[in-house]
């Protein structure tokens, strides 16, 4: 059986409101707020990057797993944000978790979807026998522009799956991707800011291809929304994943552990996979969760994973929720110094 | 500075500290030589817990140039439960710290060489 | 070993000096000195500068070949040697000097002090900090100010120490400056100046800190029956000790104490055979307020943890019992670095000489703490008439 063995997640502590970031642009915070279902979102400190944020989610999955770091045999980190264009964020991982140097290591982009490829990538290899664990990795410290709706979103925050065959506590059933070239959203070499086709980004985008991915996979696996205790989109914003779930017959009810988009914003490849850590923070076993992941630009990744006995002694504290409660606000001011936004002398 | 820091990454990422076995004394930052026993030193390298104390701090007003951009900041002297006592960024509100309170670490970025060059990362501390 | 004297004193104004080059204030300071001895500048037989970092300041090593070039030794051919140890590098020069003419390798020798700063305009407090622990204080986020600050924390919590009386040292000092030609800053402050004056590194305040000045000063040392050719008035040094602790703050045992001025303190008062209460005038390292505090009680002038007292009860004033940094010390007569120690020479000389002017104190035995960066290094050194 392969599956997901641990997971951990960080969540930088600063916090800004919706409404705070309306202020400074003469916008109406309340009507903005309920538009993108998103109260607030969360703030890396000055010293916090993708790297950091990676490293700690990691840690924390492999200490939750009881396992000597040296059996991780492959660490793939996904971001848009990586902190060098060209220098692994990996390598940071795999020696900050102290995994030694016989392992696979990469980098991915796929807009906010290259952390459940990683997913896909680690499967693929413990199936084959190649590696004991591998560490797949989505994290970010996604930026919007200034003034750009993005500004309400984007925001900071990672979770580290570690996938393996020994001590599953979540099988991963099936799993497969919709992928297309859609240009939605993008971020050209050496730009600060990403730009993005605006309503394009919705119905041809993420609609299509999440709707896409979840229907084949319900095909291949010939199961059914009702046969899931939960579910987990992508989530960009709070009205994207409540709509989609809607189109494909998933309730409220199965979507809400795992979106925690309103209080912390779009975590971009940490997004669905802090949906998915959130919803395996509270599943029992053998209970199912459909995860589908988006990543602009464009594709889907869909995934079929069903609790197993050992979820339940398994150390899930401190949970997802108490993380993401745990926040200090900040003012516009402080944001624009903490996001480094402040052209220094 | 490149090879400088690459050299003592394991030390910095992860709190690898060295103990004498001759004397049983933890030493952060790491040495090869015991300073009480010297010849007689026998020197193993050891991962610390990252968990210890403020022993005295300060609240960092005027800042070096590359790190301009935090001030203020605390600075602390953590004595680790293993025994060493480690000079350090603490991360917290300013107002917040004060002596004996307990911390642990955490993996941050600590520099870098201007926008196109290294990036530092090492451990700092945050409250427990 | 032979007694040794000084024999002449010079000193370069201390402060921001935008017209004089590095060369210009070394030479200033020399030629003071060799006229103030009345000698010839052939008769000197070695010269050591202390200098902490000319590669940095100036992007310029050879120091000293450079000042005996500028200063017309170099047709003499004489050795000159550059000392290192941060901010006591000029107490260094003024021990490798003594060593030279008390060993009677040579008879006149000249220990001078160097640094210029301002040629650099952004990084002066960076390259200062190159006297602690770089790889492992400075690059974990420390600074100079903050290392002291944490020393002020744990003095203040463990003794009482207060804020009104670091800010009492520095109005003693700025005043003391006043009536100092060469000191930097020669006005008073105000204690409620002192301590309203934003924070450095808390606890310490812009008024605790001593300024990164230029500055050169130089003494001329001789052996005893050399120096009563040239001066009724010689000044020995009983004795000249130094003392190495760990260099980065945290290795220590005790962080409200500098042990490597309570031990070459023991020795310099063992050789010169006196006592802390002996002293009638001192020169000690204020970098920062809380190190002349320190440095009273680990020179013995105080009991652990009442150095405060001190200040408080007026003993380190100019008319006090043990009048300390009359000259203005490092916070307001200036802190050229490598200088400083020199610098020191030159008060304490003129002092137990009866030179100083407006400053004068009655006194016949005085001692120099020349420490560098947290107090790795310490150079005692004991004079008198």
């Amino acid at each position: 059986m392969v599956g997901i063995v641990s997971y951990g997640t960080y969540i930088p502590v600063y916090r800004i409101k919706a409404e705070e970031i309306a202020r400074i642009w003469g916008e109406d915070g309340e009507v903005i707020s309920r538009g993108l279902g998103i109260k607030q979102k969360s703030v890396p400190a000055l010293d916090e990057d993708t790297a950091t944020i990676a490293v700690e989610a990691a840690r924390e999955a492999v200490s939750r797993a009881k396992i000597d770091p040296s059996e991780v045999d492959a660490v793939y980190v996904g971001s848009e944000s990586h902190p060098y264009a060209v220098k692994p964020t990996a390598t940071v991982v795999g020696e900050a978790v102290g995994v030694g140097n016989y392992y696979f290591a990469a980098d991915l982009e796929f807009a906010c979807k290259a952390g459940t490829a990683g997913m896909q990538i680690c499967i693929a290899m413990a199936r084959a026998d190649m590696i004991r664990y591998g560490l797949a990795i989505g994290a970010d410290t996604s930026q919007g522009a200034p003034g750009d709706p993005l500004e309400y979103s984007a925001s900071a925050g990672g979770a580290a799956f570690l996938i393996g065959r020994k001590n599953v506590i979540a099988e991963v059933e099936a799993t497969t991707s919709f992928t297309s070239d859609t240009p939605d959203f993008w971020r050209r070499e050496g730009q600060p800011y990403p730009k993005h086709g605006g309503r394009f980004t919705g119905q041809p985008a993420y609609f299509r291809h999440i709707t896409s991915a979840a229907k084949k996979i319900l095909e291949e696996t010939g199961l059914k929304p009702s046969d899931f205790a939960y579910a987990v989109f992508h989530q960009p914003n709070g009205k994207f994943p409540t709509r989609v779930a809607k189109m494909l017959g998933f309730s409220k009810e199965q979507i809400s552990p795992g979106l925690v988009v309103p209080y912390i914003g779009n975590t971009y490849s940490g997004s669905s996979l802090l949906g998915l850590a959130a919803t395996l923070d509270v599943v029992k076993p053998d209970e199912r969760i459909l995860l589908v992941s988006f990543g602009s630009g464009a594709g889907s990744d869909a995934f079929v994973i069903r609790a197993t006995d050992s979820i339940e002694s398994f150390e899930r504290e401190p949970k997802v929720l108490e993380k993401i409660e745990r926040g200090i606000y900040v003012d516009y001011g402080m944001y624009v110094k903490l996001r480094r936004k402040i052209k220094m002398a | 500075m490149l090879p400088r820091f690459w050299r003592k990454i394991k030390h910095r990422y992860n709190l690898i500290a060295t103990k004498c076995e001759n004397c049983g004394t933890y030493y952060y930052p790491p040495r090869n030589l015991c300073p009480k026993c010297r010849r007689k030193s026998r020197i193993v390298e050891v991962k610390l817990s990252g968990k210890g104390e403020v022993l005295s701090y300060s609240v960092v007003h005027e800042a070096p140039e590359n790190m301009k951009d935090q001030k203020p900041y605390v600075v602390a002297m953590i004595k680790l439960d293993e025994g060493p006592v480690i000079t350090s960024q603490l991360v917290c509100d300013c107002k917040e710290v004060r002596r004996g309170m307990r911390v642990k670490a955490a993996f941050r970025r600590c520099g870098e060489e201007g926008d196109a060059g290294i990036i530092y990362y090492c451990t700092k501390f945050v409250p427990e | 070993m032979r007694r040794v004297a000084v024999i002449g004193v010079g000193q370069s104004k201390f402060g921001e000096l935008w017209d004089a080059s590095f060369r210009d204030i070394v030479l200033s300071a020399g030629i003071e000195a060799i006229e103030d001895a009345g000698l010839e500048g052939r008769e000197i037989e070695a010269l050591y500068v202390g200098n902490m970092s000319g590669g940095r300041f100036l992007s310029q090593e050879h120091i000293a070949a450079l000042i005996a070039d500028y200063a017309g030794l170099a047709e003499l051919h004489i050795p000159c040697t550059r000392v290192e140890g941060a901010d006591a590098s000029g107490g260094l020069a003024l021990r490798q000097a003594y060593l030279a003419v008390a060993s009677g390798l040579h008879d006149i020798v000249i220990a001078a002090g160097a640094e210029k700063v301002t040629d650099i305009v952004d990084k002066a407090m960076e390259i200062l900090a190159s006297g602690v622990d770089r790889e492992w204080e400075v690059f974990n986020g420390a600074t100079l100010a903050s290392l002291f600050a944490m020393m002020a924390r744990l003095h203040m919590d463990m003794y009482g120490t207060r804020a009104e009386d670091l800010a009492m040292v520095s109005v003693k000092n700025h005043r003391n400056a006043v009536k100092n030609p060469k000191a930097q800053f020669r006005r008073e402050i105000s204690i409620d100046v002192a301590l309203n004056s934003p924070y450095v590194a808390e606890p310490l305040r812009m008024f605790d800190c001593a300024p990164i000045s230029d500055g050169a000063a130089a003494v001329i040392l001789a052996s005893e029956e050399v120096a009563r050719k040239y001066t009724d008035t010689p000044v020995f040094i009983s004795a000249s000790s130094q003392a190495t602790d760990y260099i980065a703050l945290s290795s220590r045992k005790d962080f409200t104490r500098m042990d490597a001025v309570v031990f070459a303190a023991r020795e310099a008062y063992r050789k010169a055979g006196i006592g802390a209460r002996d002293i009638d005038v001192a020169e000690v390292h204020d970098s920062f307020t809380i190190a002349e505090i320190m440095a009273y009680e680990d020179l013995g002038f105080a009991e652990k943890g009442k150095g405060a007292e001190l200040i408080r009860e007026g003993v380190t004033e100019i008319d006090g019992d043990l009048p300390v940094n009359t000259s203005g010390g490092l916070k307001a007569c200036g802190h050229a670095a490598g200088a400083t120690g020199i610098r020191q020479a030159v008060e304490i000389t003129l002092q137990l000489r009866g030179d100083a002017g407006e400053r004068q104190v009655d006194a016949e035995r005085g001692l120099a703490l020349n420490i560098g960066g947290t107090g790795a290094t310490a150079v005692v050194t004991i004079f008198s008439r």
